[in-house]
This record gives structure tokens, sequence and C-alpha cells, in this order.
């Protein structure tokens, strides 16, 4: 079809509708950023967090890649060159204090990790300064920042500036940006690679972090430890000899004198006997990948071993009870929320006017007080000498010596939620009966049925849209539910959203809490989903 | 009255009142018997009570005081479903949330009526409304009259003895409104069920019914066949109310067996026919159908003439309305045939009228 002037009519219709499109989406604009920003990207990054896991590979990253070749069955603890590279990882982590992170992330899989970073930690300046006292006494001049840093300094070792940036943006997560005064020189790089490596990082880090100027500042003693650990390498003492750069002969010197072995698996073992402990090693080669489905297992009391996934043991096991209470609470309170709304709906959508304003005033009521404050009056109603308890005492229903336990358990739990969440059964329930013609029922009594069978036949069915309008609502709200299990739940009555939210801001393994929020997410549309199929979304009315 | 006392009545209404809030009568001491097979239509202005009459009778509203009966038995404490009378309402109450089949069946399936039983009568009924091939479909993907129809046979399909209808063409458009008309009466006779059919339209109630009962301010004004009711009102309530109507105002100064003469407040003097007066000096508000007025009428030599101004002469293609200024009433209309020799008026001409002193009856003021 061609339009008028002879383009295409779809064409021409679409140009025509074009800034009405575009004034609706500017008229939206404002809140789709705004559910954006607050809403999709926070769920987004929170969806991320529950697999991410750079920890281990950013803060170890030269263990990580030697732990590779590391046989985890063999029952043997890894070789000599990995704790080389843990030491050169250690130091570089102690200096920009990341260690006790790691430490407290592998102590979620590996209780007692924590400490063991720590301390660890604390003592790599120890570890090298055995190499470094062995070194200046031998020579001097490797007491001083200025020789080191004409001996190293060069041009041609870009290449491996460039290489331990990253590392330290890896570790750090800053961007490391600024000049470094210092590149590393080819030279040097090709003899003593280990060593220009750890000069680099510290070069980088006095740089950078410290805004110090490096030939003015004393190496790190990692750096020392870097030159036993090259010269140990037979074809270094060689090399060396040939060697006809910056420092030539106080490196000789070095090399011809005896220097302490270069033994960093005796030295971790002597700082903490753990490290000497397979499983602790396996602790790290698991969780050495970038991505982790570790909290995911951890959040269905599972975890991650180099055999396998394992069930967690017995009395480590938490959350899948969890998950079954909070899925099977939510629907007793639906169940007495609809149960307890469904009278009070239809008095509100039969009453006369004037005395349905005054009921519709009691139902929203609630609403205009504070959920602290309703939650609080629970608390006085339900505790053992609360109000309830006195008044059957004193009616002489209970016995003073065995008053109920109506709080800190889940019957407290679900006596608050079903009140509070009341109103939202209530009102759906209302806008749909509303909408249900009385004289529906008059036709059914005028045609044979009794009260009650014209209610179960006619009324009821056209009422069920609320009811599953209002299921959903209070199911949906109370499956997340935070403030009213915390406050009168005790331990048998919370939910799994207080143990995120404990994740979050107690024992702070958000991994953890981000993996838990994204299963109760998935739980809940899997559940909107089979609602979908047996009750139909089209089923559901507001009104 | 002997026609609200009869011997063979299906439904009796005795000595009826009615009040929801205890201050105002909705229904005043109504009296009504129907026998079996007739069609009754209660005719009124809204608020008149007749809707509150069949909601009385069909149990969704109880008597203040006084005896409803149904085939003899006092019918006051029995609940609604226990009647077994068929309803039709307004708004056609058939249940959305099941299917037309459905909602047929279901009268039946509260009377516990076998599987196969029910499936024929349902058939039936709807076959008798022709919606035979509709049954799988819901009330929403039918139309009006549609509905219409299946209302009808869902409140027939259980073969009740009375049917009560409730407006229920109210919702229709004209033309299908006469068709349903006629569809109705036929089948309400041949089914030879008695039927009180509720409406505010008159010529629904005179189309369809054996018997109109008009309603106002709570009582029935006159109940009679629809002919009696039109060409003989009882007063002038059912005059106004039924058909198109010319009211003068006046006095009765004499009566004279079936003849009286009424002096009209204008001065004039005019023939009428007794019907709700008293006696002389009364005042009296005469009623004259405008079909039976004659403009210059050739009537006897003492019958009472009036003059007349005409306002307005209208063409209605078979009829001609010709709005007159009548003894101060400047809304008196006169039909007259559209006949080849028929004289057509301007406006401003000045007229004799007058009429059959049979023709003009003269009822309470």
């Amino acid at each position: 079809m061609l339009a008028a002037d002879g383009t295409p009519l779809k064409a021409s219709l679409g140009r025509a509708l074009r800034r009405q499109k575009i004034r609706a989406l500017a008229l939206i604009a404002p809140l789709l950023l705004f559910v954006l920003l607050t809403f999709v990207v926070p769920i987004v990054s929170m969806l991320f967090r529950s697999v991410e896991n750079q920890i281990v590979s950013g803060t170890l990253p030269g263990t990580v890649v030697a732990l590779e070749s590391w046989d985890a069955g063999s029952g043997g603890i890894p070789s000599e060159d990995v704790f080389q590279n843990l030491f050169f990882d250690m130091f570089n982590a102690a200096e920009a204090k990341e260690h006790t992170k790691l430490g407290t992330r592998l102590n979620y899989e590996n209780t007692g990790l924590a400490s063991m970073f720590r301390t660890s930690g604390r003592s790599m300046d120890d570890v090298g300064e055995v190499f470094q006292d062995a070194i200046e006494d031998v020579d001097d001049q490797f007491e001083d920042g200025a020789f080191w840093f004409a001996m190293m300094n060069g041009a041609g070792g870009e290449d491996l500036l460039r290489e331990r940036l990253e590392r330290w943006v890896d570790l750090t997560g800053d961007d490391m940006r600024g000049d470094v005064g210092f590149v590393p020189s080819a030279e040097i790089v090709e003899l003593l690679p280990t060593t220009a490596a750890a000069y680099t990082d510290f070069a980088i880090w006095t740089a950078i972090e410290d805004e110090d100027v490096v030939a003015e500042e004393d190496p790190w003693e990692a750096v020392y430890a870097a030159l036993v650990v090259d010269l140990e390498n037979p074809a270094t003492g060689t090399a060396i000899a040939a060697y006809e750069g910056e420092g030539a002969e106080a490196l000789q010197a070095i090399a011809a004198a005896e220097m302490p072995k270069a033994d960093f698996t005796a030295a971790f073992a002597d700082l903490d006997e753990d490290w000497a402990n397979t499983d602790v090693w396996k602790t790290i080669e698991v969780y050495s990948s970038a991505y982790t489905t570790g909290y995911f297992l951890n959040s269905v009391d599972r975890e991650l071993t180099p055999d396998g996934v394992e069930l967690r043991p017995d009395n480590e096991r938490l959350y899948i009870k969890l998950f079954g209470r909070t899925m099977w609470m939510s629907m007793i309170i639906t169940l007495s929320c609809i149960i307890l709304g469904y009278p009070v709906a239809w008095l509100l959508a039969n009453l006369p006017m004037k005395s349905a304003n005054v009921l519709m005033i009691l139902v929203l009521l609630p609403f205009w007080t504070s959920l602290l404050v309703r939650t609080s009056a629970w608390k006085v109603l339900l505790q053992q000498q609360g109000v309830i308890n006195e008044l059957l005492v004193w009616l002489g229903f209970v016995d003073d010596a065995n008053r109920l336990i109506l709080m800190n358990n889940s019957t407290g739990t679900i006596i608050a939620m079903t009140h509070i969440l009341l109103p939202f059964m209530i009102l759906p329930l209302y806008s749909v009966m509303k909408t249900i013609n009385p004289t529906y029922l008059r036709a059914a009594k005028s045609l044979g049925a009794t009260n009650i069978t014209a209610f179960r036949r006619v009324y009821f069915p056209q009422s069920v849209p609320g009811i599953g309008a209002g299921s959903i609502l209070v199911f949906i709200l109370a499956i997340g539910y935070y403030i009213t299990p915390e406050i009168v739940g005790g331990t048998d009555g919370v939910f799994i959203s207080n143990r995120i939210a404990y994740h979050i801001s107690r024992s702070l393994n958000w991994g953890l809490a981000a993996a838990l929020g994204t299963i109760l997410l998935v739980l809940v549309l899997a559940l909107y989903w089979v609602y979908d199929q047996i009750v139909g979304i089209d089923n559901v009315k507001l009104g | 009255m002997a026609d609200t006392q009869r011997d063979d009545a299906f439904v009796e209404f005795e000595r009826v009142q009615k009040s929801y809030d205890g201050e105002i009568l909705v229904v005043k001491d109504l009296n009504l018997a129907l026998p079996k097979g007739e069609f009754l239509t209660m005719l009124g202005p809204s608020g008149s009570g007749k809707t509150t009459c069949l909601m009385m009778l069909a149990g969704f509203e109880t008597a203040t005081h006084g005896d409803i009966r149904l085939n003899g038995e006092s019918i006051n404490n029995i609940p609604p479903h226990k009647r077994g009378i068929g309803m039709v309402f307004q708004n056609y109450a058939l249940f959305p949330h099941m299917t037309i089949a459905e909602n047929l069946s279901f009268p039946l399936e509260v009377r516990n009526i076998g599987k196969s039983d029910r499936e024929a009568k349902v058939k039936r009924a709807l076959d008798m409304v022709e919606m035979g091939d509709f049954g799988g479909r819901r009330p929403a993907q039918l139309s009006g009259g549609q509905q219409q129809r299946v209302a009808l046979a869902r409140a027939l399909v259980f073969e009740p003895e009375l049917v009560l209808m409730d407006e229920p063409l109210g919702a229709l458009d004209k033309q299908l409104r006469e068709k349903m008309q006629f569809e109705i009466t036929d089948l309400a006779h041949n089914l030879g069920i008695t039927t009180v059919y509720v409406t505010h339209d008159q010529t629904e109630a005179l189309t369809m019914s054996d018997r109109v009962a008009v309603f106002d301010d709570g009582r029935i004004q006159q109940l009679a066949p629809p002919d009696e009711l039109y060409e003989q009102p009882q007063n002038s309530f059912v005059a106004q109310f039924i058909g198109e109507n010319n009211t003068l105002v006046g006095v009765v100064t004499k009566i004279e067996g079936d003849t009286c003469e009424v002096k009209l407040d204008s001065g004039e003097i005019i023939d009428a026919k007794p019907v709700n007066v008293g006696a002389v000096g009364d005042r009296t508000t005469v009623s004259i159908r405008p079909e039976r007025v004659e403009i210059d009428p050739e009537l006897g030599p003492d019958a009472h003439t009036l003059s007349a101004e005409v306002l307005e002469f209208i063409y209605m293609g078979d009829t001609f309305r010709t709005r007159l200024r009548v003894a101060g009433n400047s809304d008196f209309i006169v039909k007259t045939r559209n006949r080849a020799d028929q004289r057509r008026y301007a406006r401003g001409d000045t007229v004799k009228i007058g009429w059959l002193p049979q023709d003009c009856r003269a009822l309470d003021a």
C-alpha cells in the first residue's frame, strides 16, 4: 500500500506515530531511569556477586598458576615453587593489606584460615630479612636504594612493568594510574627475572601508592629474597660472570658468596603449621578459579571439595531447612489471610456505603502505623507475661504455670505477619467482590439453590481471581519478610531473609547473601510460573 | 373489587404492605389475584412499588404485613429457593463463569436431576429459544438479545408454573424488543405458564399482557385488560400514564345518568361521562384521547363545543398532530388521519373542537 504522496503506507504511518512514541517515552523516562538505576542494576550486581570469586586469583596470582601442576590427590603438599610464589604474592598482599580479605573469604570454606593469613602476612618481612642481612653482609652497597635503582633501571622491560601493574590492579582494585619513574632494564630482566619482578612490584607501590621517588627508597625484603632465589639457579651464576652492566661487581661478589638456602616451604610451615596441611591447599585450589558455584552450593547446604560436591556435615546444614520453613510459613500465613480476610472483604463489599467506609478505615488503619510499632505491639501482646496470656490466665483457660509460648517461635511470626499482611489480602478481594453483582446470588436462589450452594457454585468462583491476586501479593511479600520474624520470630520463627541480612551486615559474606537472595528470587519466579500454570495469571484481578 | 378475590387464584396478594425503613410504606394494601396461565404485567413509574411486589413474590423481600399465596398456600415463610418460581432478571444475571449449557443445567443440578435427563432438558430449552448451537459459549460471547433468550430458557428449564420477569427487555434496542415481546408472550401462552411481568414501558404492557396492573404510589390504580385500560381509565393517573391524553380541569355542574356537565376553570361548559366523580360541585379532571377529538365537529345541536387556537401542525405521515390551545391548556393534542380531504391548519387558525360525551371521561381531580 502506498500513501497519497507515494511513500509506503507503513513508513508513512511509522513517521506519523514516531512523535507520539518519543513523547510517550520521554514521559516515562524518569521512572524508567530510576527503576534501572535503583532496581535492575543492584539486582544484576547481586546476581554477579553470587558467583564472583576473583579474590583468590587476584591476591595470589603466581601461587594459583603454580598450583595448577599440583596433584591434590597425591596427599602431599605442593612443591617449593608454589611456596616461593606464595611468598612473593603474600608479601605484596601484606604491603597492600589485602591478605586479610582473602583470609576472611577462605575462612567461609575452611575455618581457621583467616587467622593463618593474618599472622603469616605480618611475618613476611621477617622471612625476607634473613636474605637481606646475608646480602648486605657481603656487600653494603645493597643497603643503598640508589644503587639498586641504578642497577635495575634501564629500558626494554616495559612488558614486565605492564604485567606487574596489572597484578597490582587486580590485587588492590585501584586503577594504579601514574608515572612509576622506573622501567626494568631488559638485561636485568633476563639475568635476574625473579629479582626484576620483585623490584618492579616495589617500584610500582612506592611510586604510585606511597608517592615516593623509587631511587630514594630501600627495596623491600622480598627483593633480596628474589635475588637469592635467582642465584640458586646454576645458570644465573654463569650469566652473572659474563654480566658487565651496572653493579656487576657487587652481583658477582654475591654470587660467589655463601647464601642462606631459600626454603619457603619450611619458612611457611614455621609460621603456621597449617601451611603444611593438604586440606588448606585443597581449599585454595578449589576456590582459585575466578567464578565459583561455591556460594550457591553453600546456600543449599553443600560444599565444593576436591572430590566434587558434598553435603555439609549435619550440624552445619541450615539453609534448606530455612528455605523450607520460609515457604511453609508463608503458605500458612497466606492461608490464614484468606480465611480471615474473605469474610471481611465480603462485608466490605456488601455493607451499606456508610458502615463499609468505617470498616475500610479499620482495615487501612494498620497501613498508617509504622511496621515496627505494629510488630512491637505484638510483642507486648504475645509475650508470656503479655496481654493475651494474662487474659487467658485470668479467665482460667490457661494455668498460670503453663503460660502459652506465643512468641520467639514460629507461632509468633505467623500471628504477627498474618495481621500485618491482611490488608494486602482484603483489598484485592474487596475490589473483586465489589464487581460481583448481587443479582447473581438472587438468580441462583431463584433457580433453586440453597444459600450455601449459591455461594459455592456462583459467588465463590467469581471471587477466585481476588483470592489469586491477594495470595500472590501476600505470599511474595511474606517470603521476603524480614523485620517481623526478626522481632517476634526467635530462632524457630526466622525466615531466610533474616539470614541474608545477617550475612550482609554481620558476617559480611556478601557472596553467600547474594546467592541466597538469588535462590529466593528464582524460587519466587518459579512459584509464579507454577501459579500461572494452575490458576492462570489472567484470572488474577486487582479490581 | 371482584378481580382481586377469585376462587381460581393461583397467585394471590392479600392486604400486603411493605416498608423498608418503618416510616414509609412502599407498598400499601396490595390485593391481587391471578389465575393459572395468565400473563399479568405490573406497570408503573419507577418507585411505584411494582418491583418490590415482584421481589416479595420471588422471596427476596419479606412482606411487612399481609399474605402472599401461591396455589392456595402462604409462601411468606418459604425461602426463595423452595418456591420453584422461575425468574428473568433485568441484566439477565447469567453466571459469567459458566457456559450457556452449564447455566441452564444449574437449576436442574440443584434439583438432583440425572445427567442424561438434564442434558435433554437443557437441549430442549435451548432449542425452544432457538439457541441450540450456543451451549458451549460463555455469556460474554453472546449479544444482548441472545443473552435475553438464554435467561428466558434458564428460567423455564426447570418447568416452573410461575415465571417472574423484571424488565427483561430494558437493555435491548427497539426492534429486538418488539421481536422479543412477541416471542415471550408466544412462549408463555404455548407453555401455559403463569407470568408476572414488570415494566415501565406501557407499549410493552399493552401488547403483551392479558391484564395490566397499573401501579402508582404503592397501590394498584387499575387492574384491567389493555383495551379497557386505554379506553376506560378509572382515574386520571391511569389516563395520563397510559397512552397520550388530553386533560381539562373543572367542576361538575350536573350529573344525568351516563353524562354530566363540567364547567371548566376557563368558564366553558363541556359534556363528559362521569366515571370517578362523586357529586355535583366536585372538582374533576376530564380526559379525552387525542384521536377521539374532532375538529369542526358535526355533532348534535345540544352538544358543547370549544373554540381552540392552532399552535402547531405536525405532519407525521399516517397522521397529523395538531397542538391546540384549549381553555387555557396549550398542550391539547388532536390526532387526525391523513385523508385526502383533510384540511391542513396553519399556526394561529381558530377552530372549533368537540367530541362524543362517552369519549370524554370525568375522573378524579
